[in-house]
């Protein structure tokens, strides 16, 4: 309502005076929302000869589709690799936090652990739709154990396996008990017997990705060959770009990418974990690609804005666009359309195109939000 | 006829926007009582549509008693692809103004029966009391809505082949594509638009100053459907500079010399007559 009922009766709200992310640029449109979807307004105006029952004035703001951040590791004193009594409930702890950021679907994130830990938490986190309650559990990001001893990072090296000889998933199952709920794999495509593991992953619809890796270029190509997609928080825990073998970081610009394919990358743009010049090199090579993520930990939790950490100053939005050095719409399309992309979702997340989800943010010119909504309500407000 | 003689595209714009909201302004429409507006497509009408749209984000006009008759609309093209007549409408004035889509009315390509279509068009009209204004455009070849050359000047809305300049001159919005533009159309007829209490012909730019010429200059012709409107009691006819290229001086002269009275027909009204 209003209209003639022919589709609906449900309430459409109309978002005025604002600048929507349409088409890679901002657009001074109108935003239809009905049943927590994007609605087109031309259809509503010839079939069904309907308006919207109410108008939201944005005040002249950016509406954007809600951030979707595919590496997160736990925040506000949850850790997502350490087993609580209510694994579930710390999830949904941090998905509620997280929509002061923007974040309005994520994957939380386990690093490498004994099997013991994947068997407890993985069962307890199920992908669901998000709310007032917080954003939305797209499904878990395994990353690791089947990773470079090299490249472990953080990583705790005991828990670090291969694959064995027998090939495709059987290994990942005794690991991780089972892939229900699993969104992404991390793993180095060196190891051994990888290439069966990525084409079985790929198939059953997990995205995977490389990362914590001392493969080289031909080792990535391959695994790109076989499925894998995306490559984690790109430039660290891999091999550096050398002009004779760029690594992963060949990937990029790769000539051996299947067509039709894309390799995304994810870059944790804090101006820290990666220097804003290398985050302009890769943007430039390929814009395309880029996913930003937080890699969020554990002590995630400052408020949103602006703070210094020595001489560095960070904005903790998960959105950089000043240190990256692109335009605006690319920045948000990084953080929504990209990652929608990568996990084969951009029909409904990441986007403001007709049926999509409405999962929107708010925002000023300067990035500070304003409010989030999820399926076109709003879940925050600030 | 008044020829009204402006500088360039966008007075012509603003002036005939201005025309049409004082004329609905001065009707006074309500909930018994709806402005009929016909309402023409193309590049021409473009720049009023965002002058009424302004107009009405200022609160000087409101289109929620206002009922539109489009023109035209190609056959057989989708309603929702970017070329149709409905897209145009929605995208260029209707998404932006207060006006109900009941009140919206435009003939339907799609239709399963085209000629019932036309005649239900027709009724609407007539059930609505009649159109009290109807805008226009003109083609290069002269056509009014898309009565192409030869059409009758007493016909009445049906479906028609087009022209091959209407399909050239249209093809700029097909990608350049000839094959893609569509090759029929459903229209209103001359007559319908005869019907009309006023009708206001928006002529830019110097491709279309022949066809000016020969609808004002030369005798009622069905080669060139809009000298039809020499035998209209209440037509406008808004044009640039440039659309005057063909007339003589003294057709020029003669209608400059009336600005200044007929520029009055697009005065602000006096407050008590404003809506907001």
């Amino acid at each position: 309502m209003p209209s003639n009922g022919s589709v609906s009766d449900a309430p459409i709200t109309q978002f005025i005076n604002c600048r929507i992310l349409k088409e890679h640029t901002l657009q001074r449109e109108d935003l239809w929302v009905r049943d927590g979807r994007i609605l087109d307004p031309e259809k509503l105006f010839f079939d069904e000869q309907g308006y919207a029952d109410r108008q939201l004035d944005c005040g002249g703001a950016i509406l954007a589709p809600g951030f979707i951040d595919v590496q997160l590791n736990g925040g506000y004193g949850v850790d997502f690799s350490t087993p609580s009594e209510d694994p579930g409930a710390g999830v949904a702890f941090v998905a509620k936090k997280i929509l002061e950021h923007g974040v309005t679907s994520f994957c939380p994130t386990l690093v490498t652990s004994p099997p013991s830990v994947y068997h407890k938490v993985l069962p307890e986190v199920k992908v669901q739709s998000g709310g007032v309650h917080g954003a939305g559990v797209l499904g878990v990001h395994l990353e690791g154990p089947f990773i470079s001893l090299e490249k472990k990072g953080a990583h705790p090296e005991q828990f670090l396996r291969t694959f064995g000889g027998s090939g495709g998933v059987n290994p990942l199952l005794e690991v991780y008990g089972g892939l229900d709920n699993v969104s992404m794999v991390t793993l180095a495509p060196e190891l051994a017997g990888s290439q069966s593991v990525v084409e079985e992953l790929s198939q059953r619809g997990v995205t995977v990705s490389l990362g914590h890796s001392v493969a080289n270029l031909s080792q990535a190509e391959e695994a790109v060959q076989q499925g894998a997609s995306f490559i984690t928080h790109l430039f660290n825990a891999m091999l550096p770009f050398h002009h004779r073998d760029p690594g992963i970081v060949g990937l990029l610009t790769s000539n051996r990418i299947p067509a039709g394919r894309s390799v995304f990358y994810g870059m944790i743009a804090d101006g820290i974990h990666t220097n804003p010049a290398a985050l302009r090199i890769a943007h430039r090579a390929h814009p395309a690609g880029l996913v930003l993520v937080t890699d969020a930990i554990m002590a995630m939790g400052l408020p949103p804005g602006r703070h210094t950490l020595g001489q560095q100053v960070i904005e903790i939005q998960g959105l950089h666009a000043y240190v990256a050095g692109c335009s605006v719409p690319e920045a948000l399309e990084a953080a929504s359309l990209h990652p929608a992309q990568l996990l084969g979702i951009s029909h409904q997340k990441g986007s403001l195109e007709y049926g999509c989800d409405a999962d929107l943010v708010l925002m000023d010119d300067q990035m500070v939000l304003e409010a989030t909504y999820i399926s076109g309500v709003e879940v925050w407000r600030k | 006829m008044k020829l009204i003689i402006l500088e360039q595209y966008d007075q012509v714009s603003e002036w005939a926007a201005k025309y049409v909201r004082n004329k609905i302004l001065l009707f006074n429409p309500g909930p018994e009582r709806y402005f009929t507006l016909g309402l023409p497509t193309g590049g021409t009408p473009l720049g009023c549509y965002k002058k009424l749209i302004e107009f009405y984000k200022n609160g000087e006009v409101s289109f929620q008693y206002v009922k539109t008759f489009n023109m035209d609309e190609y056959v057989g093209l989708p309603r929702d692809h970017p070329e149709s007549y409905h897209s145009f409408m929605w995208n260029n004035f209707f998404k932006y103004i207060d006006i109900r889509a009941e009140n919206v009315h435009i003939l339907d390509g799609n239709a399963a029966d085209l000629p019932s279509e036309c005649q239900a068009f027709e009724k609407k009209i007539q059930d609505a009391g009649g159109i009290e204004l109807f805008v226009g455009g003109i083609g290069p070849d002269g056509h009014i809505a898309f009565n192409e050359p030869g059409s009758s000047l007493v016909s009445r809305t049906r479906v028609k082949t087009l022209a091959m300049d209407t399909i050239q001159a249209n093809a700029r919005f097909f990608d350049g594509d000839l094959s893609k533009v569509p090759t029929m159309a459903l229209t209103v007829g001359v007559g319908t638009v005869m019907e009309a209490k006023e009708v206001m012909i928006l002529i830019t730019g110097g491709h279309k100053a022949f066809a000016l010429y020969k609808a004002i200059e030369e005798g009622v012709n069905h080669m060139w459907t809009v000298s039809a409107f020499q035998q209209h009691p209440q037509t406008l006819f808004v044009c640039d500079e440039d659309a005057t290229l063909e007339l003589r001086v003294k057709t020029v002269k003669y209608f400059k010399g009336m600005m200044h009275v007929h520029n009055k027909l697009v005065d602000p009204l006096p407050g008590s007559l404003k809506k907001n």
